[in-house]
């Protein structure tokens, strides 16, 4: 992620609703400024939806960068003070071993895959909020 | 190779009777074949070559041997040589027969044929000369071309025996769903440390692993840049979603870490490898009980 402009193509970054959980799938490598794109329309769902969980899905990326990593970061802080629990999935082991190599700290939960994500979301949140 | 003929114009004008030196030289070899190849045979075992085959054995390599060298005198073409020398190495190598030892057999063949030279041909030295400028550049390339091809035979066992031993020195092992361990035995290096993490990652995404217990019990020692690869490999197994127990620290290595200061607080680590598999039943929510137990 070399390119620090602000882009107007459409976002690479999905995200849907499944119960009470948000689920936020990143398709593609994101530049700063879809990053903020993604944390402000995040950000605006929880609110929105009433969601109590996000599920962040990173299967698609190869590098997280300092940028990257804070902006996940400041997602989950900002959630939990709407009201919702974050939990990043799908770090790849590349990624995971980059990522520790560059001291990036994530300092939030972190699940194999989606379905561990939302296993994960449910053991925090309780499951009495479901239909 | 270059040619090793004394004289450029004597040679050149020696040419034409030294195409036919070769076949005649060919044809020396080849009747005196059974006498020259039990010399040879002999000399081998005299100077305790080869000391583990059997005479036998030795016999009828010896006789592989010499027939291929006197086809590549015939031929000048080291090819068919060369899958031979490869062939035999691949079946000595597991023997243990030793570089200085095959080398040296091929060296005394060479120099049982030059004696035979020596004796036929000693009444006209100058004849003498020009079979030995023919014989020994070829002699020479054959003994090169055998022991290049042993060294490579050699080195690729070696490196496929590197492989393997990398592959099965850090096994990734499901003992329960969602459970894993690694045992690792022997001394970890960068290198080893690098692969483990390259298993550990791999190993979690595919047995969807939720803890993982690396039993260092037969590492003896560890430095301080392996230790924070250590580190680092568990902190990237948080990321993947995985917990991490480690198991069987030594005291040395207790003392080590300590010592250089390798910031532990978030490892998780319990005594022993029993220990660290009921840490990881607990996180997991198993709950073993014996048999009898139940049905009391």
């Amino acid at each position: 992620m070399t390119d620090r402009e602000v882009s107007a193509e459409p976002l690479r970054v999905s995200i849907l609703s499944q119960g009470s959980y948000l689920i936020a799938s990143i398709h593609t490598a994101l530049d700063d400024g879809q990053l903020v794109r993604f944390q402000r329309d995040l950000i605006d769902r929880i609110g929105s939806q009433r969601a109590r969980g996000v599920v962040i899905d990173v299967a698609a990326l190869d590098v997280l960068d300092s940028f990257g990593s804070r902006t996940l970061r400041d997602i989950a802080r900002m959630s939990r003070l709407r009201g919702a629990e974050t939990v990043i999935v799908g770090i790849a082991p590349e990624l995971a071993v980059s990522m520790v190599r560059l001291g990036l700290q994530l300092e939030m939960p972190t699940a194999l895959d989606l379905e561990e994500g939302l296993a994960y979301l449910r053991s925090v949140t309780g499951t009495a909020i479901l239909p | 190779m270059t040619s090793t003929t004394p004289d450029g114009l004597a040679g050149a004008e020696a040419t034409a009777g030294d195409d036919l030196l070769l076949p005649e030289l060919v044809a020396h070899l080849r009747e005196h074949r059974t006498q020259l190849r039990r010399e040879w045979a002999n000399r081998i075992t005299d100077e305790s070559l080869l000391s583990a085959m059997t005479p036998q054995e030795i016999f009828s390599e010896a006789t592989s041997v010499y027939d291929n060298y006197v086809g590549v005198l015939e031929t000048g073409s080291v090819e068919a040589l060369q899958d031979y020398a490869r062939d035999l190495s691949e079946r000595i190598i597991p023997r243990g027969v030793e570089t200085n030892e095959v080398v040296g057999i091929v060296l005394l063949l060479r120099d049982v044929l030059a004696r035979s030279l020596f004796e036929k041909y000693h009444n006209d030295f100058g004849l003498l000369n020009r079979v030995l400028d023919a014989y020994e550049p070829a002699a020479n390339r054959i003994a090169n071309t055998v022991a290049v091809s042993f060294v490579q035979e050699r080195e690729r066992v070696i490196r496929q025996q590197a492989d393997a031993i990398r592959e099965l020195s850090t096994p990734v092992l499901q003992v329960r769903e969602r459970l894993l361990i690694l045992p690792i035995i022997g001394v970890l290096d960068d290198q080893r440390a690098d692969q483990l993490t390259e298993q550990l990652l791999g190993g979690i995404r595919r047995h969807r692993a939720k803890v993982v217990v690396i039993d260092i019990t037969g590492v003896p020692e560890i430095t301080a840049e392996v230790a924070n690869h250590l580190v680092q490999a568990v902190d990237a197994s948080r990321l993947m979603g995985a917990g991490v127990i480690i198991t069987g620290l030594s005291p040395e290595i207790a003392q080590t870490l300590v010592t250089i200061g390798v910031d532990l607080t978030k490892m998780n680590t319990v005594g022993d490898l029993q220990g660290g598999i009921e840490e990881a039943e607990r996180l997991l929510g198993f709950r073993v009980t014996r048999a009898s137990d139940e049905d009391g």
